[in-house]
């Protein structure tokens, strides 16, 4: 059965992907809300921001827009495994001889495509808005691996989502404080700023060390350790998230 | 193999937390015939859908389709069976024909398309093939779940309450899908709560009750047991539908529904 592990997601993953070409809706809904946001700080709040950097304020903030973008997409991942679980169609791939596993990958695969087409467009109109970077291919390669492993991580917290919700209303809830963590970390304000408590959350919290990496990769600066730190918590999400995930899987199956 | 029974059920039981669902299920299904599971709601048919089709693990006792042990060889079972839920296992944002290609390549066939526009031709649905499944009224998608089912041509098909939710005609047509399957040699094991429905198809019935089988046995053999009782039940329901049937059929062809086009095989009585 395991022979047919990379045909059968690859099949099924073909199947979600034209849910969503079929609803392009969700991809656009996905970016407005960051791209709102987008337009929020930089043309009203922004000109009052002074983040201690020559940077222009859009530069500054996108790192930030571009988590709260896939924070807000991978819901939508949540939301499909579980209409899938409603309605027979899981059980139906359930019973045939397929590999079971790829029933989520293909979920999962989907989820970091419509991310990523989702990330394309705020990067789109973030350009529009006066964004400008001279990063290198190797920067940009960097850029785009940390937004996949963080894709990942996300997606695969939002598996355990969809697969234990009970409701659809709850099974896109979660992610809400997700799309709020970018708030209280570097991405709008320079953590320096916050009252202590609130600044030492700030400072320790996943967010912080990924926005302040892809900061750094567009602007062309050193990385520091702030990579090692970002790395170490998507990877540390994505395998916690992702055996919760399995086991959840697991024993929905007995 | 071939002489032994399609499938094998030897006292299965299967609790979810407190609830006691089945205490302890025995009955064989002889190849190539029609099976009923009667039960009312709750009676814990479906659970028993699911242990036989791997989606669940019994607690205790052994069950064997198409000879393989549902614990022991899950992916042989899974290569010899195909279910049809008590929910139509549609993908809604599919076409009626995307869902059968999918279903082709996920069994791996040569010629995906082929076998969905064959599928689509013998279950009338070759003009909706192109719209997407969620425009189907609740006829067409319980057709193009079954068709769903056969694709690979299992030997074994579970159909768990296949006709709840449908109205009399598109009840007729499921029927009559389930006795072609039946003359092909297909095994097919059926839960219902309707008793019209497994008289109309099963050549055997068991009845599941408070999780146990209390009888097994065919129409004949049952009716034996409680004749007042049946009878009289089974005479009064089909003359409500009869008039129905009568009322409707004859002018209601030419609707504009695609689910009464019908072609040759899951034909009403009424031609077209």
């Amino acid at each position: 059965m395991t022979t047919h592990v990379l045909g059968d997601t690859g099949v099924l993953t073909g199947r979600s992907l034209r849910h969503i070409l079929r609803s392009p809706d969700t991809i656009i809904t996905t970016a407005v809300t960051p791209i709102a946001l987008m337009l929020l700080f930089v043309y009203v709040l922004g000109g009052a921001i002074n983040t201690g950097s020559d940077e222009s304020y859009v530069n500054y903030m996108l790192p930030g827009i571009l988590l709260i973008t896939i924070a807000s997409g991978i819901a939508y991942t949540a939301y499909r495994l579980f209409l899938d679980l409603q309605g027979g169609i899981f059980e139906r791939f359930q019973s045939m001889p397929i590999a079971r596993s790829s029933v989520l990958w293909a979920h999962v695969l989907t989820s970091l495509v419509a991310n990523l087409l989702s990330v394309a467009i705020v990067i789109g109109v973030a350009l529009i808005m006066g964004f400008r970077t001279g990063a290198s291919v190797a920067a940009w390669l960097a850029v785009a691996g940390i937004l996949i492993l963080f894709t990942l991580a996300l997606t695969w917290l939002a598996v355990i989502a969809g697969l234990s919700a009970k409701t659809v209303d709850g099974a896109s809830a979660f992610s809400y404080p997700l799309i709020f963590l970018p708030f209280i970390s570097s991405a709008f304000v320079p953590t320096d700023t916050m009252p202590g408590p609130v600044a030492w959350f700030a400072e320790n919290q996943p967010v912080t060390s990924i926005v302040d990496t892809i900061r750094a990769l567009f602007a062309q600066e050193p990385v520091g350790g702030d990579i090692w730190i970002a790395l170490a918590w998507c990877v540390g999400i994505l395998v916690i998230s992702y055996g919760f995930a399995i086991a959840i899987y697991r024993r929905k199956m007995n | 193999m071939t002489a032994e029974a399609a499938i094998r059920v030897q006292g299965l039981q299967k609790s979810f937390k407190d609830l006691h669902v089945l205490k302890g299920v025995d009955f064989d299904v002889a190849r190539g015939s029609i099976f009923a599971l009667l039960g009312s709601n709750g009676a814990g048919k479906t659970t028993v859908v699911k242990i036989l089709s791997t989606l669940l693990k019994a607690d205790a006792g052994t069950a064997s389709v198409h000879g393989f042990d549902v614990a022991a060889r899950p992916g042989d079972v899974r290569e010899s069976i195909s279910l049809t839920g008590q929910f139509a296992a549609v993908d809604e944002v599919l076409s009626g024909r995307e869902n059968l290609v999918l279903v082709a390549r996920l069994r791996h066939l040569k010629n995906p398309g082929a076998i969905a526009d064959d599928l689509l031709a013998r279950f009338s649905l070759s003009e909706a093939g192109g719209r997407k499944a969620s425009t189907y009224s609740g006829g067409m998608r319980r057709r193009l779940d079954i068709a769903m089912s056969l694709i690979g041509n299992p030997p074994i098909i579970f159909l768990d309450e296949p006709t709840t939710g449908l109205d009399p005609q598109a009840r007729i047509e499921v029927w009559q899908t389930v006795k072609s399957l039946a003359d092909a040699g297909t095994t097919v094991l059926l839960t219902t709560q309707y008793l019209d429905e497994a008289e109309q198809l099963a050549d055997r019935i068991a009845i599941l009750h408070k999780g146990t089988i209390i009888q097994n046995g065919s129409l004949a053999e049952l009716k034996q047991l409680l004749p007042a009782a049946k009878v009289e039940y089974v005479e009064k329901q089909p003359t409500l539908e009869e008039v129905f049937l009568t009322l409707v059929g004859d002018d209601g062809t030419n609707d504009a529904d695609d689910d009464r086009d019908r072609g040759p095989v899951p034909a009403g009585k009424e031609s077209r």
